[in-house]
């Protein structure tokens, strides 16, 4: 690609990764709260501040919920902001993520993921994003840490885009990729700002019936969010599930257009699909465990075997097409899940996974394998193992257990 | 709903307001509302202070006050801070 820039290769760990491409980023508020694993990420942004590097306000709030207040209160007077938070921290939001989406604020959150107390556990898992699905945020999974860097400026595209208008959580796996340093390559300042440009606001009809850019503006009075009754709160409910539809087509536009500056592009932006599209057996996941699975698929391509992986990116929107055409040819399908839904009979990805291909016409068998909670390493003879149960199913038909614990002492 | 309502694809984003909120009449919500003894009330203002939704005016020209029942929704909080005990709670 011709116009690809010259690039700096830097050495950094996820957290500093994330804050990298949020001070390029041309973010005006960050309010933070600290939370191990996302620690970093608010320290190496407040050095910034302090360095005169970025002319971001920063603000130190008492709680995650506060922090997510202003961020929201920040970005719907048309500034740009960003915050970072993990699993208790993520928890303490959640009031404030519903009202975030419902403001329609293009608040960008980068989450290193963790597991959520009790026993108390510091470690990576996805409880704590999986536990915000139905917030109404769009959620990005990362594999490695120059993904992380790279979604969070695509993330401001995608989130301020206005036939998004809605937050963004971008998921690091906590201390596998927060706490990893990896070699890095970053773009130059002005390249960076130059693709995440400048907000647009669309036009509302205020109560004055004067046409207004849609912030909050003193000279352009509007109010936001303000009560819907029984008459009209579902009709706005609806139109954050169209923006979730629309984001189905602007995140692939904006990972080419990424594409076309950085060289790197994962997928189509909604899924990163690996040797799949003629697997019999494949696994689908999300995170960084994908470039685990991926060195395993390389192995068992060698031996001849027709095995595959399909990474979600996007678990929302779920992109349902996607998993259904990239999945077509598989007869065995394996969904990982990295966190549980008690009771649930299996974890959230299985679910929507096998929810998204009830439709099509060739049922694969599909089993789930629940693994890596609170941080418990998951090794790529685990996966192997994995893709030997596959195998099975495809011999004799049949699946023994429909739900499986991986690297659990039983 | 009825039909003069407007569709999810007609409305603005976020719950912006396309009415001022003097055109939602919430005074319909009250069950008890508050009337006025004239001998008794002082005219000391003090209710035009407390009551928290602004339904409670001064009119110098009358050199009185007003109740607004399109926006007064019964909450006595008049009634209960009135120090002369003129104001009486009534079912509507």
């Amino acid at each position: 690609m011709k116009s690809v820039v010259k690039q700096e290769v830097l050495a950094l760990n996820g957290d500093e990764a994330v804050a990298y491409a949020a001070k390029q980023s041309d973010v005006d508020v960050v309010a933070a709260y600290p939370i191990t694993p996302q620690t970093i990420i608010v320290e190496r942004f407040s050095e910034y501040v302090a360095n005169g590097e970025v002319e971001t306000e920063f603000v130190c709030t008492e709680s995650e919920h506060s922090a997510l207040t202003a961020c929201l209160a920040a970005s719907v007077t048309g500034a740009r902001a960003f915050t970072a938070s993990a699993s208790a921290g993520l928890a303490l939001m959640h009031e404030m993520l519903f009202v975030t989406s419902g403001c329609r604020a293009p608040v960008v959150m980068a989450i290193a993921n963790r597991a959520l107390s009790a026993p108390l556990n510091i470690h990576g898992d996805h409880s704590d994003t999986m536990t915000e699905r139905d917030s109404g945020w769009i959620q990005i999974y990362v594999e490695n840490t120059q993904e992380a860097y790279d979604s969070v400026i695509q993330a401001f595209r995608i989130a301020e885009n206005t036939d998004v208008l809605l937050p963004v959580i971008v998921g690091l796996d906590g201390f596998t990729l927060s706490h990893t340093l990896e070699n890095v390559h970053v773009l130059a300042d002005d390249v960076v700002k130059k693709f995440v440009g400048t907000r647009k606001f669309v036009n509302v009809v205020n109560h004055e019936g004067k046409t207004v850019p849609f912030k909050l503006d003193p000279d352009n009075p509007t109010s936001m969010g303000p009560i819907a009754l029984p008459n009209y709160y579902f009709e706005f409910k609806r139109q954050q599930e169209e923006a979730m539809k629309n984001a189905l087509k602007i995140i692939p536009q904006v990972n080419r257009e990424y594409a076309e500056i950085s060289g790197r592009s994962y997928g189509d932006g909604l899924v990163d699909a690996y040797y799949v599209e003629d697997a019999e057996i494949a696994i689908v996941c999300l995170g960084s465990t994908a470039g685990t699975v991926k060195a395993v698929v390389d192995e068992l391509r060698a031996d001849g075997v027709k095995a595959g992986l399909l990474r979600l990116r996007t678990f929302r929107p779920l992109p349902v097409e996607k998993i259904v055409n990239t999945l077509k040819n598989a007869k065995a399908v394996a969904v990982m899940d990295r966190s549980m839904s008690f009771g649930g009979e299996g974890g959230p990805v299985f679910h929507e996974v096998r929810h998204a291909l009830y439709d099509t016409d060739k049922h694969p068998h599909i089993v789930n394998y629940i693994y890596g909670l609170g941080g418990r390493d998951t090794s790529p003879m685990q996966i192997r193992k994995i893709y030997e149960d596959l195998q099975k199913i495809l011999r004799t038909k049949h699946v023994e257990t429909r739900v499986q614990y991986l690297g659990l002492r039983e | 709903m009825t039909s003069k309502e407007k569709s999810w694809k007609e409305i603005s984003p976020a719950g912006v307001c396309w009415k001022a909120s003097t055109q939602f009449l919430t005074g319909d919500w009250k069950t008890y509302k508050p009337v006025r003894d004239l001998e008794k009330c002082t005219r000391c203002l003090l209710c035009v202070l407390f009551c928290p939704d602004g339904a409670i005016h001064w009119k110098p020209e009358k050199g009185d006050i007003e109740f607004d029942y399109n926006f007064c929704k019964g909450c006595g909080i008049c009634a209960n801070e009135c120090p002369a005990k003129a104001i009486e709670m009534k079912l509507e």
